[in-house]
């Protein structure tokens, strides 16, 4: 499989990342290429194989459902670009 | 008095113990080491007055007969490793001027033993990388050099920074991150040794992530010992990261010096690349025979799904980056670039602050996620990565107690030699190691001699999971009989 210049910018959007047009070839070989290397997957026999979810036999651990931390609201907004108060700042998202 | 860069770690604690030296004396030496080799580019912050205080401190300790295990000990922090109050970065513009307002739990640890911080180390771009040069602060020099040349080369990565310090006697041993090969390519490009403990062994906590079912924390040191050492302390449980294992971390010092006699060690047919240079091939035969002529059995095996290792780690670790790496999105830490709305401000903040590597990485990752390609390419990877299990766990089933392999295919390279064109060229520097993340092992790479440039090379050996202590018994034996091997100083 490969990817045209519309999926380029497709996946781009998806994952947020700013792409001028300029850059769209550039990225749609390098992602070719990375695309072309992992197509030899295509000759292993995976029939009936489970798909790994954990790498080492562990049970999920599961916390208690209780309060254990908080009160660090100063600490959490400390490396904020724009901030009031204890709120982060973002542009205006709803008209 | 001798240098006191140039001790190893179980040496210079000998020293502080007999009080021949002190901890700010033996700080002190490496901070002007580092000074004298900022052309290295290994640290990207110093923390001077920080790495003395912790000195005086453990100097009190030791005075007071309290020392830790690793008291007054100079150590480098990978700067993915997050330092309540020091600017940390993954090495990406996108996390600007980032200062943690806690402390990862594996660097909690070494402070709790007693060690000390010399500064925050360079590293590729959120740990992506096989040469150090994705790195937002420039690439790191290597300090070995082929032999008549004044080429600087590659230290590897992404863990570049930890390994050229340690090789060039900045630090005495430095915190690392594997993923795919990131702690033990770089050890093997500058003869110094890298452990990759089993996954779970140590907590992610605190450390910025890359892949999380794949990333490991580990140190680099000077010598089997020393990494030892750094690795009982940086392991054990911690219930604030739930993929670690709650099982006792043994003293792994004490495996050093093992017998390895009677251990079956398998040789992998698959490791034996076609076009392989002669000198890989050679070293690796020498490794074996040093472990055989140490009382150990050499057994051939087969891991027949090793090529589809590389492959599958391009689809899994590349999805998890880009679930991960969500959330940098300029608006509650790290850098903020304007937009229209808030839709573009992401955009705008993520093209500007991510490098062209991991841009790569999370594109292709959310590409093999979204709807219509998740059970081409995903689904199809965890299904590869479970038969790169089982493959070893065959192995393990029929007595084998650890795989020697070579740690990389071939020496270090020159900055911008590879992956210019090609980006599969870059990654093909893994193809030894990233089996063993895929199958969540443990790993050491080794040094065990030299190519014919001059140029260090090393072997890896990979164990049961949660048998570490197996790989520093039969690490030793490399040791020993390869002998150790340091730079010529040149900066």
């Amino acid at each position: 499989m490969s990817v045209d210049a519309a999926t380029v910018r497709r996946i781009a959007h998806l994952a947020r990342i700013a792409v001028s047009e300029g850059e769209v070839p550039h990225l749609q070989g390098e992602l070719n290429a990375m695309l072309a290397f992992v197509e030899q997957l295509s000759e292993v026999n995976v029939e009936g194989v489970e798909p790994m979810t954990s790498v080492t036999p562990m049970q999920m651990k599961k916390r208690q459902d209780v309060i254990d931390d908080g009160d660090i609201a100063d600490d959490i907004v400390a490396n904020a670009p724009a901030t009031e108060g204890h709120f982060f700042l973002v542009p205006k998202v709803v008209e | 008095m001798t240098d006191l860069t140039s001790l190893t770690l179980a040496e210079a604690r000998k020293g502080l113990a007999a009080k021949t030296f002190t901890s700010l004396e033996l700080t002190d030496a490496h901070l002007s080491a580092i000074e004298a080799a900022r052309v290295l580019n290994a640290f990207v912050m110093e923390t001077p007055d920080q790495a003395r205080d912790m000195a005086n401190a453990a100097d009190d300790k030791i005075a007071k007969g309290e020392a830790g295990p690793l008291a007054g000990i100079p150590l480098g922090i990978k700067d993915l490793y997050a330092t309540k109050g020091v600017r940390t970065t993954a090495c990406s513009k996108i996390l600007g001027n980032f200062v943690p307002t806690y402390e990862s739990t594996v660097t909690a640890q070494l402070w709790r033993d007693g060690a000390v911080m010399l500064g925050k180390l360079n590293n590729d771009e959120f740990a992506m990388g096989s040469a150090n040069e994705t790195s937002c602060f420039g690439p790191v020099g290597n300090p070995w050099r082929r032999e008549g040349s004044n080429t600087t080369l590659v230290p590897g990565g992404s863990s570049g920074g930890s390994a050229s310090a340690v090789a060039a006697l900045l630090c005495m041993g430095a915190t690392a991150t594997d993923t795919g090969g990131s702690i033990r390519q770089p050890a093997a490009f500058t003869a110094t040794v890298g452990i990759k403990p089993t996954y779970g062994r140590c907590s992610r906590w605190g450390i910025v992530a890359f892949a999380s079912s794949l990333d490991q924390a580990g140190p680099i040191a000077r010598s089997v010992r020393d990494s030892a050492m750094l690795l009982r302390s940086m392991a054990g449980h911690d219930p604030k990261d739930t993929t670690s294992a709650d099982v006792p971390v043994p003293d792994y010092e004490a495996a050093i010096g093992k017998s390895v006699r009677g251990m079956k060690i398998g040789i992998p047919k698959e490791y034996r690349l076609d076009g392989m240079p002669a000198e890989i091939e050679k070293l690796w035969s020498e490794g074996a025979a040093w472990l055989k002529a140490a009382g150990a059995e050499l057994v051939e095996v087969s891991l027949p799904h090793t090529k589809y290792a590389l492959p599958a780690y391009y689809i899994v670790a590349p999805a998890e980056a880009s679930s991960n790496l969500a959330r940098y999105d300029g608006v509650r830490y790290g850098l903020r670039e304007q937009g229209k709305n808030i839709i573009e401000q992401y955009e705008n903040t993520r093209a500007e602050g991510f490098g062209a590597e991991v841009r790569r990485r999370v594109m292709i990752g959310t590409y093999v996620l979204s709807a219509g390609y998740y059970d081409a390419y995903y689904l199809r990877a965890q299904k590869v990565r479970t038969l790169i299990k089982k493959d070893f766990e065959d192995c393990f089933a029929r007595g084998v107690d650890a795989i020697l392999t070579p740690a990389t295919p071939s020496a270090a390279f020159g900055i911008g030699e590879k992956g210019g064109a090609d980006p599969v060229e870059m990654y093909l520097n893994d193809i030894f190691t990233v089996t063993v993340n895929m199958a969540g092992l443990p790993g050491i790479a080794v040094p065990a001699g030299k190519d014919a440039q001059g140029l260090p090379l090393g072997l890896q050996l990979i164990g049961r999971p949660f048998d570490e202590e197996t790989l520093f018994s039969l690490g030793e034996v490399i040791e020993q009989a390869a002998g150790r091997f340091t730079p010529a100083r040149w900066w």
